[in-house]
């Protein structure tokens, strides 16, 4: 269990974090928006558990939990903005919803 | 009896405040009663306490009534208290009795008017702040009446303010005595500064205490209350706020303009007379304005056309007597004519305001004429009082107290014959303009039909004035005819009597029978002018000499051109030039700078939402590496 050196768990997780930093930026569709930023909160996640198991201690998934439940508000939240941008503008694209500008 | 003084000015206040309230919801008559009745009761009172003043004089012939103190600032503490002596009982009267008789005019005159409560609203306030302004007993409260009087002149003057001329004429009036109002309320520091206290009776015992004769402080605070009154009473040189001030109505003019407010200054002047004593140069002063403007504002009388401006020029005239005597002594002689002037020119007043509504509005001299058939009340009423003005002998009250200025400006110390000749040749001008608008109004053919008739009240109030212009004379009469001194013994209580003059008697017969030929010769110089050769002023007018001569006396001695060309147009220029406020720019800079900044910011505000993801990470990035590079540092 105590395989992974510290290291390796906590790139991983950046490498992560910056897969989904990308899809946020590049990604029209609101979907993979949303996709995207659970890639981010996922390895956010990693790098607690990472840091966890490096330290022995239990507080590390604690955390995981924590964001398990904020990502799952999150999907709800999204979810529901999904289909009222698809209620008013038939699209998913975010760029094309944007009046509220200046 | 005296105790009821605090009543005198209250009343007025009371009915102001009633009709400024309610005036508008009351009917037309409970509106006449409240105004006419509130100055009434305030003349049967004044009429009362005079009495009982005159039979039973209080120690010290004066009665002061601390009412409470003002306000306690350090070692200032002013009160509110009224103070009665003889020269205050005699402006109390005046002001209360020839303002209860104009107020019974104006409810009729006035009946047709639109803002009618207004007018009687404004009418009580001013009468109460000049009841305020004659009882003061410190010179604080003094003026607060002073700047009371001013403003109701301002609001009086403008009371049809759907003219724009009107406004124009009550802002010239308010700014022109501002500049004598400013000159006054320096005085006042400068008094309190020096002497410690504003209470007028305090202040004459502590300068004559103080200040030895002719000393540098009473002369500056003696030329301070003298730029007051000038401008308060239109003497030169801020005399050309008045004739423009006619754009009032009639009984404004008659109680503002002619009988009690334009004549605060010479009750200023009266009532610390004793820093004037000390100020010869000052004393001096006084009498030279005066003749100066008795004579130039009787020459402008002379070619007004206008009847209501012929009688401004002739009040600012009567008042130059007024300052005259003030200024070689006879500060009784000065008050008599203050009498006298009031009922005469209120009269006049009244009588111009009748012939006016009478003819339509017209104003005009050259168009009225044959009025004497039409109006035959008014004519005998007017020419009652034109006859006081012009001071025709024996008969009307206008000789006795002319006759007596000039017998003191003859014969007192700073006095001298140029001064008397100023008077004189004022008197024969006094005739012939007074005379040249009775004959021009009523004598001749008609020219404008008449619509309206006087009525009760007016005949009432016109009949009571002209008997006072006859009959008020008989209370001085000089030695020579009969030695009545009943009005200067009363005034002997708190004014000092004039240095006795003590001329030869062949100079004093010289001196009476002049005063009694000049005015004469100036009423039949008027008939031979416009009765019986009534081309020959015309025809003087159309040679260019003349018309400019005319054109010049027409515009008051160039005075208003003067003062604008100095004063008005540079001003204006100025304010021009600093349109756009030079304080203003940095404000104006700051609120420029923001709204440029925040153009720049709303720009950001794209709407793309993957943007302001972009601008999160960045300032993520930015903010971990600021702390990772500040973490490095030691």
């Amino acid at each position: 269990m105590n395989g992974i050196p510290l290291e390796q768990g906590l790139i991983v997780a950046g490498l992560l974090f910056a897969l989904g930093a990308a899809g946020v930026l590049i990604r029209r569709d609101v979907l993979f928006i949303l996709l995207s930023l659970e890639i981010m909160i996922n390895a956010a996640g990693l790098a607690f558990v990472t840091a966890g198991a490096m330290w022995l201690q239990p507080d590390g998934q604690v955390m995981f939990v924590f964001i398990l439940a904020v990502a799952a508000v999150e999907v709800a939240v999204g979810l529901a903005l999904v289909l009222w941008l698809y209620h008013w503008f038939r699209t998913l694209d975010v760029d094309r919803a944007s009046r509220m500008r200046g | 009896m005296l105790h009821c003084l605090w009543l005198i000015p209250t009343l007025p206040f009371a009915g102001f405040l009633i009709l400024a309230m309610a005036g508008t919801r009351l009917p037309h008559r409970a509106v006449a009663s409240v105004g006419v009745g509130a100055t009434g009761l305030s003349a049967v009172l004044a009429l009362l306490i005079g009495a009982d003043y005159a039979l039973r004089p209080p120690a010290g012939n004066a009665f002061a009534q601390p009412l409470w103190t003002w306000m306690t600032v350090g070692g200032f503490s002013p009160s509110i208290s009224l103070y009665l002596d003889a020269l205050s009982v005699v402006m109390t009267l005046v002001v209360t009795v020839v303002g209860f008789f104009i107020f019974l005019y104006s409810a009729e005159n006035m009946g047709q008017e639109e803002g009618y409560s207004r007018f009687f609203a404004y009418m009580n306030l001013f009468v109460g702040s000049m009841l305020t302004l004659v009882l003061a007993d410190n010179l604080l409260v003094l003026y607060l009446g002073w700047e009371g009087v001013g403003l109701c002149s301002y609001l009086l003057i403008g009371f049809w303010y759907r003219d724009a001329g009107n406004i124009h004429a009550a802002n010239k009036a308010f700014i022109v005595t501002r500049v004598g109002d400013t000159a006054l309320a320096i005085g006042l520091i400068l008094l309190f500064l020096q002497l410690d206290t504003l209470s007028i009776r305090e202040i004459l015992a502590r300068a004559q205490a103080q200040w030895p004769h002719g000393s540098e402080a009473a002369t500056w605070a003696a030329l301070l209350l003298l730029g007051g009154a000038v401008g308060k009473s239109a003497q030169l040189p801020l005399q050309t706020w008045l004739p423009d001030a006619m754009a009032g109505p009639s009984p404004v003019s008659a109680l503002i303009h002619a009988a009690t407010m334009v004549t605060a200054g010479v009750y200023l002047i009266a009532r610390t007379h004793g820093i004037f004593t000390l100020a010869p140069e000052v004393q001096l002063l006084v009498a030279v304005i005066g003749a100066v403007t008795l004579l130039l504002a009787s020459a402008s009388a002379l070619v007004q056309w206008d009847i209501k401006r012929v009688l401004a020029w002739s009040t600012i005239s009567q008042i130059g007597y007024m300052f005259l005597a003030l200024g070689v002594g006879a500060w009784s002689a000065a008050i008599f004519h203050f009498l006298t002037h009031a009922f005469f020119k209120a009269l006049l007043f009244l009588g111009a305001g009748v012939v006016i509504a009478a003819l339509a509005d017209e104003h005009d001299l050259h168009r009225m004429g044959g009025l004497r058939r039409e109006l035959p009340i008014t004519f005998w009423t007017f020419l009652a009082g034109a006859a006081s003005l012009a001071a025709l002998p024996l008969v009307t009250a206008g000789f006795y107290s002319k006759d007596l200025i000039l017998n003191q400006a003859w014969g007192s110390s700073p006095g001298g014959p140029l001064l008397w000749a100023a008077g004189l040749g004022g008197a024969f001008l006094t005739g012939l303009y007074t005379f040249r608008m009775v004959f021009l109004a009523f004598f001749g053919e008609s020219k404008t039909p008449v619509i309206r008739k006087p009525g009760v009240a007016i005949t009432v109030s016109l009949v009571v004035f002209a008997f006072f212009s006859l009959a008020s004379g008989f209370l001085q009469m000089p030695a020579l005819i009969a030695p009545v001194s009943v009005y200067s013994d009363f005034l002997s209580r708190s004014l000092p009597p004039a240095a006795a003059a003590t001329v030869p008697r062949t100079t004093e017969i010289m001196l009476f029978l002049s005063a009694l030929i000049v005015p004469v010769f100036g009423v039949a110089a008027s008939w031979w002018l416009y009765i019986r050769e009534p081309g020959l002023p015309a025809w003087v007018a159309q040679k260019p000499a003349g018309a400019a001569l005319h054109r010049f006396l027409l515009g008051g001695w160039g005075f208003d051109s003067l003062y604008d060309t100095l004063f008005v147009r540079p001003f204006i220029f100025a304010a021009r030039l600093n349109r756009d406020d030079f304080v203003d720019l940095v404000y104006g800079g700051l609120a420029w700078c923001s709204a440029q900044l925040s153009g720049r910011l709303v720009q950001t505000q794209s709407g793309m939402i993957r943007r302001y993801a972009v601008g999160v990470l960045l300032g993520t990035v930015v903010a971990l590496g600021l702390t990772l590079f500040f973490k490095e540092l030691p």
